[in-house]
């Protein structure tokens, strides 16, 4: 029980720590020596590294917006699984948990997939950030799955 | 003692209306607008001394990547003079109040031509050190969102929806508690609610332990839901 419980926090570190990488890192397209997208685009040319702010398109500030909510919601429901941990009734499923924890799945879902239709397809492809959302979308659908079918047991 | 105050209060008196003489201009640091639309550059000045009938504004314009300045607009001794030759020949109109020390003009009908800084300089006798103040002029063919509004009204609305749904979800709870309408949502506690009802009537002795079984189990769930 203890084994599953740590797993279980474990996975959800996890993937608090890729939403915020890939939430912070201004990584999301790259090119020769560019790195573009979420916040800044940045450059490094002769005279070294520069950076100006990403371009204010409304797709993009979607995208920024539903990565910054699936951050909240997966620390949100990083507190009420510790909460629910220590004050749940026996045998009560983490439902709070489990929905925060989807939800910020379906956040990170759907802002990966609007940039992946809206990115401009000129040359430049994606970084890793790009590829650290895929990754914590199925990994935090799952953690929200488990989360349902756990029991709290005596 | 007095004659220190004395000395001190003419002195004083003597500097203050030397900086007071400043006028300070306000205009807009920068103004977008689309292509065909009009647009008002507000221009108002602050000085110590009355607005006197003399006062004078004058805007001048400078394109974009040029160096030269032509003025297009002048108002003096109660008059205004607008371009009637110049690149905004029938486009400028006076739309300030002097006695209110505001000096805007509006310009119509804008073009991609029209980008440039737009400075104005306002004169209200004696006061007339003063640094002229400058409004740089965008015109856009489609105005650009700000970046971060979009951001922040997505965040707000998710976020200001899960506060909405909570208090609604508290609500419910509380008005079905209070048995001001009673939902179907929790069949278990219906039907059990119902149940004991019905068997109240007839048979008083075996009730009580099962209104109190349902009793136990409604309050079961109601301390679950609030350990949740």
């Amino acid at each position: 029980m203890l084994f599953i419980l740590l797993g279980v926090l474990v996975l959800h570190l996890i993937i608090l720590i890729l939403l915020i990488v890939s939430t912070a890192a201004s990584t999301w397209s790259v090119g020769d020596k560019v790195s573009t997208d979420l916040w800044y685009n940045c450059m490094t040319t002769s005279e070294g590294y520069h950076c100006k702010p990403a371009s204010n398109e409304d797709w993009i500030q979607a995208v920024q917006a539903l990565m910054i909510l699936s951050v909240l919601f997966c620390f949100c429901s990083l507190i009420a699984f510790l909460y629910q941990l220590f004050r749940l009734v026996k045998g009560g499923r983490f439902f709070f948990t489990a929905i925060f924890q989807i939800l910020a799945s379906v956040f990170v879902m759907c802002g990966a997939i609007i940039y992946t239709v809206m990115s401009p397809d000129i040359g430049a492809q994606f970084g890793y950030a790009y590829v650290l959302a895929w990754v914590a979308f199925p990994l935090s659908l799952v953690s929200g799955l488990i989360y349902i079918v756990l029991r709290k047991k005596e | 003692m007095l004659t220190v105050l004395a000395l001190a209060s003419v002195v004083l008196l003597g500097i203050v209306p030397e900086q007071s003489q400043a006028i300070t201009i306000y205009t807009g640091w920068e103004r977008h607008a689309l292509v065909g639309s009009d647009i008002r550059l507000s221009c108002s000045f602050f000085s110590w001394r009355w607005t006197s009938d003399d006062v004078t504004f004058s805007w001048t314009y400078r394109p974009d990547g040029s160096r030269d300045s032509i003025s297009i607009f002048h108002y003096t001794g109660g008059e205004a003079y607008v371009d009637n030759k110049g690149p905004f020949r029938d486009r400028v109109e006076f739309v300030g109040n002097p006695g209110r020390r505001d000096g805007s003009i509006l310009i119509k009908n804008l073009d991609f031509n029209d980008n440039g800084t737009f400075t104005c300089d306002a004169k209200n006798p004696p006061d007339i050190v003063g640094r002229p103040s400058s409004v740089r002029l965008l015109v856009f063919e489609k105005l650009p969102i700000q970046a971060g509004v979009i951001t922040g009204a997505i965040i707000g609305v998710v976020l200001g929806l899960l506060v909405l749904i909570v208090v609604i979800y508290y609500l419910m709870r509380f008005l079905v508690a209070r048995r001001v309408f009673s939902l179907s949502v929790s069949k278990h506690g219906k039907k059990k609610k119902e149940g004991s009802q019905q068997r109240q009537g007839p048979a008083p002795p075996a009730d009580p332990s099962k209104v109190k079984a349902a009793a136990s189990e409604k309050k079961k769930q109601e301390s679950r839901k609030d350990k949740k």
